[in-house]
């Protein structure tokens, strides 16, 4: 008796079949999967170029089927820039972690969104650096421990956690920013919406397109892979609410 | 094709238009404010990309992405906007990318000054940022030697998917000279002809352009392709020139730029005084010209060398390294944005002569 079999679930065509290096409980895969998805489901992927930041991403094109160019640490958006104005008919997009994007590369986003340069940023921000093994970041908490900031942060010396999405919402050039979560499967189908939203804008030329997305860092916040994402919703959305902040489609203030 | 009189720095922008390079990253500053003022309107007339970016970090950094297109891409900036690059320029060499980076150059250390120095000639000879790396650096001495180092740039940047460095001091960007541009300005390169850039991964495996090897042994490897490189380029693309050498010469002259200029009138009128020196002019500072420096030093009638620059005495330690100790070795130079007079080259001369 023939079986009838339709491939119901698979791996995006954009993501490669390597191993990931990310530690257990981060949520870097995930991410890494919905972008790859929205590649696939927009069929660009063959003129996608990504660039990766530096920081745990900065192997990301050890897993994206696309051409990826690695960019010096903060200034992904510069590179980005530079090639998305010669090929504007190829697809671009950065992806960045919090220390990259609102420390060392500050700088470089506020410009590129400031231009409405016609790429995508995915900003994934996890409130430390990965990388360096669980250093203070621009996006830590307030008493948030870290290996720099012992006994929490200080925010009489420190400032307050960069709200980056609400940064760059103050800008007059229109674009899409979005902050979204992927600490719960229903976050996550949010999350991939926004994802596909801000490649859409792309595709269409229209402009620069941002989403900030929480993660999460079990091994340098210090608790469980299992309960990472419970930190993640405690700790994170209150100071970093979900939502739109800025839609070329909407009402600019 | 007729000639035209072009300020230096106008000049360049258009000997890179010329090359087939139409896609321009940069950041104001003085003294070559003027390449992007003429670009911003010419470039559009030729179909080619220019941003005026947010810093001269951002302009490495941008040349870095541009680059991986495959496309002819530069910048032009002055000293201190140069330093801000170094970052971007370790990259790009690591990566193996082609660019073209103009130096018109200025006093310093720090913010230094805004008239013409040759006080940057180790950061571009030697390699100014971090890691094993070199970019080929070229020097011209006139406003029609910059056009022409222009577009060899370009070739050679793409020969040998290096940066390339075009080290000019004020006096270049600045003065105004005739000039005369190829007939025929080059088409710009077709990327799909290459094996490397990145045009989306479509019926191929996808493309990385990175300089990150984890592993020791592919990073060595990364050393390995990169000096040997260097190697061939050190064989095939040293370029000097020689002034008034002869047999007759008693004193040898080094000197790159527009110091070489300066020197060659000083070499005219010492000439007129029964006095012969002979000028060696490195126009490639990096590949050095090692073996043509040591073989003019070291015929029997040059007493001494004198090595002149715009700077407190840098390219002198290439000379003292490549002459080997084969005769005395002698400096002048000024700084500051002060260039050294023909007056002052002579009165050295004499003095150095006077005391054998």
């Amino acid at each position: 008796m023939a079986i009838d079999t339709n491939v119901i679930f698979s791996r995006p065509k954009a993501l490669s079949e390597n191993i990931t290096h990310y530690c257990p409980g981060c949520t870097h895969g995930v991410i890494h999967r919905l972008v790859a998805e929205v590649l696939d489901e927009l069929g660009v992927r063959e003129r996608t170029v990504g660039v990766a930041p530096v920081g745990c991403s900065v192997l990301a094109y050890n897993y994206f089927a696309v051409d990826f160019i690695e960019a010096a640490h903060g200034r992904a958006p510069a590179t980005a820039t530079g090639f998305k104005r010669i090929r504007p008919d190829m697809i671009v997009f950065t992806y960045q972690g919090d220390g990259d994007l609102a420390s060392i590369g500050m700088g470089e986003i506020v410009h590129a969104a400031n231009r409405g340069e016609k790429f995508t940023t995915i900003f994934v921000n996890n409130a430390i650096y990965g990388m360096t093994g669980g250093q203070m970041a621009p996006t830590t908490l307030p008493g948030q421990r870290t290996t720099t900031c012992p006994q929490g942060r200080d925010v009489s010396l420190a400032g307050y956690p960069i709200r980056m999405v609400e940064l760059l919402s103050g800008l007059r050039t229109p674009a899409y920013l979005v902050r979204v979560s992927v600490h719960s499967p229903l976050h996550v189908v949010a999350a991939k919406k926004a994802i596909r939203r801000a490649f859409q804008l792309q595709v269409e030329g229209r402009c620069y397109s941002l989403v900030e997305v929480l993660s999460t860092c079990p091994t340098n916040w210090g608790v469980a892979p299992t309960t990472a994402t419970k930190w993640l919703a405690d700790n994170m959305l209150g100071y970093y609410p979900l939502g739109t902040y800025k839609d070329p489609d909407q009402e600019v203030r | 094709m007729t000639k035209k009189l072009m300020k230096g720095n106008e000049a360049i922008g258009e000997a890179a238009i010329a090359a087939g390079a139409i896609n321009y990253f940069a950041y104001p500053i003085t003294p070559q404010s003027e390449v992007a003022e003429y670009m911003t309107w010419r470039l559009p007339e030729v179909g080619g990309v220019f941003v005026q970016a947010e810093s001269e970090v951002a302009v490495g950094n941008m040349l870095l992405g541009a680059a991986c297109t495959g496309k002819r891409v530069f910048t032009t900036s002055s000293s201190p906007g140069i330093s801000l690059m170094m970052e971007a320029m370790s990259y790009m060499a690591g990566d193996h990318l082609p660019v073209v980076i103009v130096n018109i150059t200025r006093g310093g250390p720090g913010l230094g000054g805004i008239l013409p120095a040759q006080s940057d000639y180790f950061q571009a000879a030697k390699a100014g940022g971090h890691g094993d790396y070199h970019a080929i650096v070229l020097a011209p001495s006139s406003v029609q030697e910059a056009v022409d180092l222009m577009i060899l740039a370009f070739d050679l940047a793409d020969n040998y998917r290096t940066p390339v460095i075009v080290i000019g001091d004020g006096m270049i960007g600045q003065m105004m000279e005739s000039v005369e541009f190829p007939a025929k300005y080059r088409e710009p390169v077709n990327p799909e002809t290459k094996d490397w850039p990145l045009t989306g991964a479509k019926g191929r495996k996808a493309r990385v352009i990175k300089s990150l090897f984890l592993d020791p042994k592919l990073l060595e490897k990364n050393s390995f392709d990169l000096a040997a490189k260097y190697k061939v380029i050190k064989e095939k693309e040293v370029r000097c020139e020689l002034y008034k050498v002869s047999d007759k010469n008693r004193l040898l002259i080094a000197a790159y730029g527009t110091m070489a200029r300066i020197c060659q009138t000083a070499i005219d009128e010492l000439e007129d005084e029964g006095i012969s020196v002979g000028l060696f002019r490195p126009i490639t500072l990096f590949p050095f010209p090692e073996k043509e420096i040591f073989r003019e030093t070291a015929k029997a009638n040059i007493r001494a060398v004198l090595t002149v620059e715009m700077s407190m005495g840098q390219m002198i330690e290439d000379i003292d390294r490549c002459i080997k100790g084969k005769k005395p070795l002698d400096f002048y130079g000024r700084t500051g944005g002060i260039v050294p007079t023909p007056n002052e080259v002579k009165d050295k001369v004499r003095q150095m002569l006077a005391a054998k």
